[in-house]
């Protein structure tokens, strides 16, 4: 079955989603990222959707829920590299995600991280 | 229904040219406000034209539906005529006018004509004159989709022109809004902003809405997404440029804008903004 990598970095993971999420996919990423910061011990999370045409109400559901779980166990996590059209899209689905944080690259969703965590 | 030519009007319209012309003309200049020497010229030569293409048109027409394709000579004089008319300022009455006097002594003559024939009379008048005012509708149509057509380039030139997105210092980015905030245009705004932001990689957007005139509950949600488009894309939004008024409206309306960095003026904003990027302005002795 398709898996998405989560990449360790000192005490971020890193994924980085480089297929058209379906919404399997997004479940199975989920389970795994919560399990993955419990065993790593990490402080944060770094998704990067810069790949990512389509976002839909599903996947940015889920993103904020990950979020929220993350933050349960004591990781933040930050959404980076969102494309205009992917965020024009949201706000007009009426989907802020709200809570979550987000950068506009890996490089500065780091800095935050290390602010912030 | 269309009802087929006579052939009077034609042999009028043939025969009569030059008394036609003179008649119609007077009548025109009699009316017009403004006489010029080229104006004059001008309307000569349009009439001179539309005669010889009317009259040709009405002998091979065979109906008087204009909308047919032996119409569409005349058709294209007229709405050449309505745009040439329309660039120097006449109103929609100066252009149709022009068709309609050439009624005026083309029923004269036509009376002349057939005052042996009454009903034949009564049946051509009605024809000729149901002929006029399709031609002079079709006038006025014409003008107002010249009309259209320029409101609608002004619109796209405007939608152009009024949304900038200028950079202030390295991450920084200010949107100046001018004008009313309607969908379409918010939709540009964003489009643009979120461009230049992952363009120049700033990290602060400053919407400075001093040029909105008023700020209903519409616009302030116009606003709003685009503050949330750019958080989502990693760019904290300050708004600023409120002015008293538009600050009581806000609250008056319950607009909830807790969440969003407001300020009153953009220089406001820009201290915050150079702030959270942790750069400072200082000031030196002057040169």
């Amino acid at each position: 079955m398709q898996r998405i990598p989560i990449l360790k970095m000192g005490d971020l993971l890193l994924v980085s989603i480089q297929v058209d999420m379906h919404d399997r996919l997004a479940l199975t990423l989920q389970d795994d990222l919560t399990n993955r910061v419990v065993k790593d011990r990490a402080r944060g999370v770094l998704i990067d959707i810069s790949a990512l045409d389509m976002v839909d109400s599903f996947i940015g559901r889920m993103i904020s829920s990950t979020a929220a779980m993350t933050k349960v166990l004591d990781a933040r996590t930050v959404v980076v590299g969102m494309r205009p059209a992917v965020a024009i899209t949201l706000v007009e689905l009426g989907i802020e995600l709200e809570g979550v944080k987000t950068a506009l690259n890996v490089e500065q969703g780091i800095k935050l991280l290390r602010k912030i965590a | 229904m269309t009802k087929k030519t006579t052939g009077h009007l034609a042999k009028i319209l043939t025969t009569n040219q030059d008394v036609l012309l003179e008649g119609w003309i007077a009548g025109m200049l009699s009316r017009s406000v403004r006489r010029d020497k080229n104006l004059e010229k001008e309307v000569r030569d349009a009439a001179v034209k539309f005669i010889s293409i009317l009259s040709q048109c009405v002998e091979k027409g065979g109906s008087y539906d204009i909308d047919t394709v032996q119409w569409s000579e005349i058709r294209g004089l007229l709405s050449e005529i309505s745009q040439a008319r329309l660039r120097q300022g006449f109103s929609p009455t100066d252009t149709a006018s022009f068709v309609y006097s050439l009624k005026e002594p083309l029923f004269k003559l036509l009376r002349e004509e057939l005052k042996d024939d009454p009903n034949a009379l009564i049946e051509e008048t009605a024809n000729t004159g149901d002929l006029f005012d399709k031609l002079g509708l079709y006038t006025i149509e014409e003008h107002i989709k010249g009309r259209e057509q320029v409101i609608l380039r002004q619109q796209q030139e405007l939608l152009e022109l009024s949304t900038p997105v200028v950079q202030l210092w390295k991450d920084v980015l200010a949107v100046p809004l001018i004008g009313t905030l309607d969908s379409a245009r918010t939709q540009v705004v964003m489009e643009n902003l979120l461009q230049k932001i992952i363009d120049t990689g700033a990290s602060i957007a400053i919407v400075d809405i001093t040029g909105v005139p008023t700020v209903d509950t519409l616009v302030a949600q116009h606003l709003l997404k685009t503050v949330a488009a750019a958080r989502l894309m990693g760019a904290d939004c300050i708004i600023s440029g409120i002015r008293p008024q538009i600050a009581q409206t806000i609250v008056h309306l319950g607009v909830n804008l807790e969440d969003v960095i407001t300020k009153a003026t953009l220089a406001d904003a820009f201290k915050v903004a150079l702030t959270k990027i942790g750069s400072t302005v200082a000031e030196t002795q002057p040169a």
